[in-house]
């Protein structure tokens, strides 16, 4: 067994393990442990195999490290193998798959310690890390899409982890469904594709839309086809209403596949196509509109949510407009450069909020929080830290490669325009101002606290706290590493036009002056417990319950789709064709039956004596009958 | 008419007989006792065309044909026996429990 399938199959061992004997494990005097070592020791030596990869990556002579695990099947002249692909944008992927996906295990210990689905829990997580390495290490896109439809599987499974509860159930299979209708548009896609060069391995299709003349398919039909597919896992408009929903699972769930790693999979679609991309201006013109619009509007919802998650969640669904952004104006890498940062300061602000959801015995309402910062430190320092690194303080990670974004916003050559640079330029703002209006609602002023939930307030186990601060330190120096330029082999980077190179340093300076007013403007409004956010809220009463509500999207679908669908399938499916045509054909065959037996068993006399003149009947005519023709 | 045919009127006047007995009479001994006479009738037949090939198998046979048919009364008389005991009757058309 090569490297590279060992990465994949060390968490399926781990999943093997504990969903087969987990819960009779964890129920066992010493076998917590067995299934704590079992669930984070795998994904720990999958990352340490992964480095090893990395290093030889590097070592060689920058080719690919391509490996076959087995062939699928056979069909004709082709075939479908499981083979696994490792350049340099899989070696990103992968080494934050397993290293996040670690520290967010190591994490869950001390979150899910009570919890009565242990073992079940971390069958669950290292199933999904299989899968999501199933999905960034596959060659051809068919390996990627068993692993897509295998993380989908995962976050329904620990959305709905809960399930007892009837609405985290629904959620579930919200998430679900929502990403079916994506993943139609990825199965057209694909069947182009395939249909096109008989093949599905992404370096052959990258390398044949490179090589000069434009391929016998239209380039922006598949890559509008597999952005359909991108926009519903990744959650962009008009396919983003199950995210925020998917917010009912465990916060170790959240941080991991709802802000680290899941969700940024249409990311790394777009970025491993972009040779279709790169041929797609419309494709491209079309991720960038529907990223900025999907980062907008989920900025301004993010200002007035008070749910600690649902902040999040839509600040989550902001930032992976962003990097839509980013792969709509061609920077790929700088797409995958913000995936980087987002999974650290993300992930770091999820178990963050995981850390005080704890402390607080399951109470996210922030605006039943407050003055947190000194009865939880650790937690408000790491919190504290990642929020400016999402919100853009110098030299912190998200600085470096929002910074990027809104660079090949304002200057690429592939679609970047002065508008496009002020819609992300305000949503900058807006993530500046609604994360410190988080923090300052959650963490500072005084609090707001029922007696009983103040008295119940601690911080969080060494295992929580370890990973937090880890995951802080990442977040704030993640962004000095060269991203985008040690990606550029494999991600060709758009060109800046030329005129506006001078534009750049007072751009810089600009973004600086952004998270400074957003920073600002939270600290204006939400200081002392927000009390001039209350005075001067009356006559935005409106504005605020439509953004609190998300802009009626959720009813709006409900409207136009959910009761039309409804209604079809009660009067015509259910109505017409289940309860009359089939119901009723089947009961009528049945009704014939029974009339007629009814006839016939009025010669059914209990007579023996009959009986044998029947047959002596019977006997007669074949004889006579014998007699004639025979 | 020579003796081949008149036995062989005679094992279908027998067989006739019986089978009228088993179909009309109403008593289930005088029934069993109608089928023995049909099988006879067919013993009678069967022995009286052996006897047109000059061999002795015919009437090995037949003496075979009566031990099945000792050990078939020996079978159906507790049957009949035991069914008198449930319907305390010999009428069969006390017995209809096959009734559709």
């Amino acid at each position: 067994m090569g490297l590279l399938t060992l990465i994949v199959v060390l968490p399926l061992i781990g999943f093997l393990v504990n969903g087969l004997l987990g819960t009779r494990l964890a129920a066992a005097p010493l076998g917590k442990g067995v299934v704590t070592t079992v669930a984070c020791g795998l994904p720990i030596l999958s990352f340490l195999v992964a480095i090893k990869c990395f290093l030889d990556l590097l070592a060689g002579s920058g080719a690919p490290i391509v490996e076959t695990a087995y062939v699928w099947t056979q069909v004709g002249q082709s075939h479908f193998d499981i083979a696994f692909y490792f350049d340099r944008l899989t070696a990103v992927m992968v080494l934050i798959v397993t290293g996040v996906g670690s520290l967010i295990h190591i994490y869950s210990t001390g979150y899910m310690k009570e919890d009565a689905g242990y073992g079940r829990y971390f069958a669950y997580l290292n199933l999904f890390l299989f899968f999501m390495l199933m999905l960034v290490l596959g060659r051809s896109l068919l390996v990627l899409f068993v692993g897509w439809e295998g993380v989908g599987l995962a976050s329904y499974l620990l959305i709905g982890f809960w399930f007892e509860d009837p609405e985290k159930a629904a959620a579930g299979k919200k998430a679900f469904i929502t990403n079916r209708i994506g993943d139609a548009g990825f199965l057209l896609g694909m069947f182009l594709l395939y249909f096109t060069f008989g093949t599905l391995d992404m370096d052959t299709i990258n390398a044949a839309f490179l090589a000069g003349p434009a391929p016998a398919v239209s380039a922006s039909l598949v890559g509008v086809l597999l952005f359909i597919g991108a926009s519903g896992k990744s959650a962009q408009i008009p396919l983003h209403v199950w995210l925020p929903d998917a917010m009912a699972g465990p916060t170790p769930v959240s941080a991991l596949i709802h802000a680290a790693t899941m969700v940024t999979a249409g990311v790394y679609l777009v970025a491993r196509m972009h040779g279709i991309y790169v041929h797609a201006p419309e494709a491209s013109a079309l991720i960038a509109g529907i990223g900025a619009a999907t980062a907008f509007f989920a900025a301004t919802i993010a200002v007035a949510q008070t749910d600690i998650k649902k902040v999040l969640a839509y600040s989550t669904l902001s930032q992976l407009g962003f990097m839509f952004v980013a792969l709509g104006v061609g920077a790929y890498g700088v797409a995958v450069f913000h995936l980087y940062t987002h999974a650290f300061f993300k992930a770091c602000l999820f178990l963050g909020a995981g850390s005080v959801i704890h402390a607080l015995g399951g109470k996210q309402d922030i605006m039943h929080m407050g003055g947190l910062a000194r009865r939880i430190p650790v937690t408000f320092v790491t919190f504290a830290i990642a929020t400016a690194a999402i919100a853009g303080f110098p030299y912190m990670s998200g600085f470096f490669s929002k910074d990027e974004i809104l660079w090949f916003a304002f200057a690429s050559e592939r679609g970047g325009s002065q508008f496009l640079y002020a819609v992300m330029a305000g949503t900058a703002l807006l993530t500046s101002f609604y994360m410190f209006r988080l923090l300052w609602l959650t963490f500072l002023g005084t609090s707001r606290m029922d007696h009983e939930t103040e008295h119940h307030v601690h911080e969080s186990p060494l295992s929580m706290t370890a990973v937090l601060a880890v995951l802080a330190v990442l977040s704030a120096v993640g962004g000095f590493l060269p991203l985008p330029h040690f990606l550029e082999p494999v991600l060709p980077l758009a060109k800046a036009r030329e005129e506006l190179h001078a534009m750049e340093a007072p751009l810089m300076w600009a973004a600086v002056a952004v998270f400074a007013v957003g920073l600002a403007g939270a600290w204006l409004f939400f200081r002392a417990n927000g009390a001039l956010a209350d005075r001067v809220a009356p006559p935005f009463a409106g504005l605020n319950r439509l953004l609190f509500n998300k802009y009626y999207i959720d009813e709006l679908y409900d409207r136009v789709l959910g009761r039309p669908l409804v209604w079809i399938s009660e009067h015509a499916f259910l109505g017409f064709g289940d309860r009359m045509v089939i119901d009723g054909s089947l009961n009528g065959l049945a009704r014939l039956a029974q009339r007629s037996a009814g006839v016939l068993a009025r010669v059914q006399t209990g007579n023996l004596q009959m009986y044998l003149l029947f047959v002596l009947i019977g006997s007669l005519a074949c004889l006579a009958w014998g007699l004639r023709y025979v | 008419m020579d003796k081949t045919q008149l036995l062989l009127a005679v094992s279908f006047g027998l067989f006739a007989i019986g089978l009228v007995g088993v179909i009309v009479r109403r008593n289930v001994l005088v029934m069993l006792m109608c089928m023995e006479l049909m099988l006879n009738a067919v013993n009678l037949a069967l022995v009286t065309f052996a006897q047109q090939g000059a061999s002795a198998i015919g009437a090995v046979l037949v003496f075979l044909i009566f031990v099945v048919a000792a050990s078939e009364i020996a079978i159906a008389i507790p049957i009949v026996l035991l069914l008198i005991r449930r319907g305390r009757t010999l009428d069969i058309g006390a017995y209809t429990a096959l009734k559709g």
